[in-house]
């Protein structure tokens, strides 16, 4: 159940030909397919969909405070570095002190991040994307 | 030692068997061109591994692979804190940009300023972002060109580095003109895992070297540097106040800088969908990521093999830390390898900086500003090769006049605009429904503008010993990367230009462009 609808011929409000400022459309490119029959999808109705809101708001939820708090954490980081030098240059093991382990602790977070985004993105993005897509497309 | 190292001979054929095999590929790859998705985006049909591979080739310029090594070679930790940021930058990058530009534009990023603001004045905006952009992080790399001819081909009069250079930068153009954006993507995709496999290679056989102890590598790393165990602290070249801050502003600006980089923008329209440039963002994290760790230990390694007197003696200075510990390791082949790399990090950096140049140009200006979006596509491509050829000459113009001079700050200039100018109204016009027009241009110009003026005044020009007028002294700013404070008066800048304008936002092309910068529909 959906709340997409197609819109009427008259509020078509993009003419062909002036997307992307008016490049002209090359086929076989893209992935969104052909248009359909009834001409561009009324992105109006989708964003005020209450699926398009249910997307947005899990990507939104996700990347807002990832960003958020790796900003955070690399700034602590840099800040560090710039004035805590007694305590980044404190030894842990042999001559590794903690501005090593730290730094490479910013490796290991971005990594992680990355990966974390990825599975997120799999499980909680694409697939209702993909329906919207499928959703606009018919 | 004034000498070049090892055999030039041997350098120049190792660095000739690359150019021979890109010439080749970019031939042989490269069908006829005609249509703009194909000479700008390559048909977006590379995969997200293979675009991964080629932003990695694109962002490890020079200056990150001699001058991070070598930073950390002379002065330590401190030059490891370069790698992380921007490392960490891509972060930005793939949460907050990559997917949503993949979806919202098709050849350069004013398709995505312009997507629902007026066309044209933003469209000439962000063309004069990405051309100066372009042009400083281009003019950085063929300055260094010089510098790496001396110390690798043993050619020390200007008039010969200059032939170099112009050598250089004709083959790029040839990759540019007849390769389009497929060529260049090769010549980034060979490169970038020629430069991967050579560190990684240099690294485990150090690594071997000193038993796999971090601590022994440490250890001689320290002995046989003039800061002594300073060099395993921060702090070594960041030590006064000012510094401090200059040290905060620079990270800030890597960190933010760049995802607005127009080159790497661009390369995420070589692939056909969000999810490949999804990929593209990821294999780029993991490639760079294995890259500035490598470095660390070869930045550490040449400071314990070869030590920071020997290096900061030699004819490249720092830069020249990982060329001689390539020598020291694995003689005149190895150094012959080194060198080859470095040469063609310098050609397909600057070949994926003409391309975008070229593109935003022929796409922004002359398509959509002089003929308002009705230009043909076969023109519009004459356009974009004619413009590579122009911007190809003024780096080898730029690159001779250059040489010699201190421009290694203009990279850090490039992600200080790319920060300020870029960054700020991309994420605006992603996120903030409201952004319009006016807030836009305030926005990039505000950034775009307080950067140049707040280099104009700063020790980098004129007041310090190592400016480019050290005989003057107007500086007014005591930085020397304005990202401190040109990023937050572009963010000002934008929401300012926004609220105080009465334009309102164009409904429909605001839910057009956030339902497919989310859903990727029509991309």
């Amino acid at each position: 159940m959906t709340q997409v609808v197609q819109p009427p011929i008259a509020s078509r409000s993009t003419t062909p030909g002036n997307d992307f400022g008016g490049i002209t459309r090359q086929p076989a490119h893209g992935s969104g397919g052909p248009p359909n029959r009834h001409g561009a999808p009324d992105f109006v109705a989708i964003q005020e969909s209450a699926e398009f809101a249910a997307l947005r708001r899990r990507f939104r939820l996700f990347v807002f405070p990832v960003s958020a708090l790796f900003f955070l954490w690399y700034l602590t980081y840099v800040l560090l570095a710039a004035f805590a030098r007694d305590f980044m240059s404190h030894q842990l093991f042999g001559s590794i002190n903690v501005g090593l382990a730290l730094g490479v602790l910013q490796f290991v977070t971005t990594v992680a991040i990355t990966f974390g985004y990825v599975r997120y993105a799999r499980r909680r993005l694409d697939p209702s994307a993909a329906a919207i897509r499928a959703e606009a497309g018919r | 030692m004034s000498e070049g190292l090892g055999s030039p001979v041997l350098n120049i054929t190792v660095f000739a068997g690359f150019i021979a095999i890109t010439l080749f590929v970019v031939y042989r790859v490269s069908h006829r061109n005609t249509t703009t998705s194909d000479y700008y985006a390559a048909g977006s049909a590379f995969t997200g591994s293979q675009n991964g591979v080629a932003i990695t080739g694109d962002y490890l310029s020079a200056a990150s692979f001699l001058g991070i090594a070598g930073a950390i070679a002379v002065h330590g930790y401190d030059g490891f804190l370069y790698s992380i940021g921007f490392l960490v930058a891509w972060l930005v990058a793939l949460l907050l940009v990559a997917e949503l530009v993949r979806n919202t534009g098709r050849f350069t990023m004013g398709d995505v300023l312009a997507y629902r603001m007026r066309q044209r004045p933003v469209r000439a905006a962000a063309a004069t972002s990405t051309l100066v952009i372009s042009f400083f992080y281009m003019l950085a790399q063929m300055a260094g060109a010089g510098g790496l001819i001396a110390l690798l081909l043993n050619v020390h009069d200007k008039a010969g580095q200059a032939v170099v250079i112009c050598v250089v930068g004709l083959i790029m153009i040839f990759y540019v003109l007849v390769g389009g954006m497929k060529g260049t993507t090769w010549v980034q995709i060979i490169k970038a895992t020629m430069l991967v496999l050579c560190v990684v290679l240099m690294t485990v056989f150090l690594l071997g070297k000193f038993g796999f102890s971090i601590t022994a590598l440490l250890d001689d790393a320290a002995a046989n540097n003039a800061n002594g165990r300073q060099i395993l602290e921060p702090g070594a070249q960041y030590s006064t106040a000012i510094s401090k801050l200059d040290f905060i502003s620079l990270s800030l600006a890597l960190i933010l800088g760049a995802a607005g980089l127009p080159h790497v923008l661009m390369r995420f329209y070589t692939v056909p969908n969000a999810n490949q440039a999804r990929r593209s963002v990821v294999w780029a994290v993991g490639m760079m990521a294995v890259f500035y760790l490598a470095t660390l230990v070869i930045g550490y390694g040449a400071s314990a093999l070869v030590g920071s007197d020997k290096i900061l003696a030699s004819t490249g200075k720092e830069n020249s830390a990982a060329p001689l510990l390539a020598f020291e390791i694995g003689g005149t082949f190895l150094l012959g390898i080194v060198s080859a790399v470095a040469f063609a990090t310098i050609l397909a950096v600057v070949a994926g900086l003409t391309i975008t140049a070229s593109a935003s140009f022929a796409h922004d200006v002359y398509a959509n500003i002089f003929r308002r979006g009705r230009a043909d596509p076969a023109s519009e491509v004459r356009v974009a090769r004619l413009t590579a050829v122009v911007v190809g000459i003024l780096a080898i113009v730029g690159g001779i006049l250059a040489n010699g001079q201190n421009v290694a700050f203009l990279v850090s200039l490039a992600f200080a605009f790319a920060a300020s100018a870029n960054l700020s109204t991309l994420l605006y016009s992603l996120f903030w429904r409201r952004f319009n027009t006016r807030g836009t241009l305030w926005g990039m110009y505000g950034g775009l503008g307080s950067c140049l003026l707040l280099v104009m005044v700063s020790p980098v020009v004129s007041g310090a010993p190592t400016s480019i007028f050290p005989g003057a002294d107007f500086q007014l700013f005591p930085l020397s990367n304005p990202g401190l404070v040109s990023i937050p008066i572009s963010f000002l800048a934008g929401f300012l230009g926004t609220v105080l304008s009465r334009e309102r936002t164009d409904r429909v092309k605001q839910a057009e462009m956030e339902v497919r910068s989310l859903t990727g529909l029509g991309a």
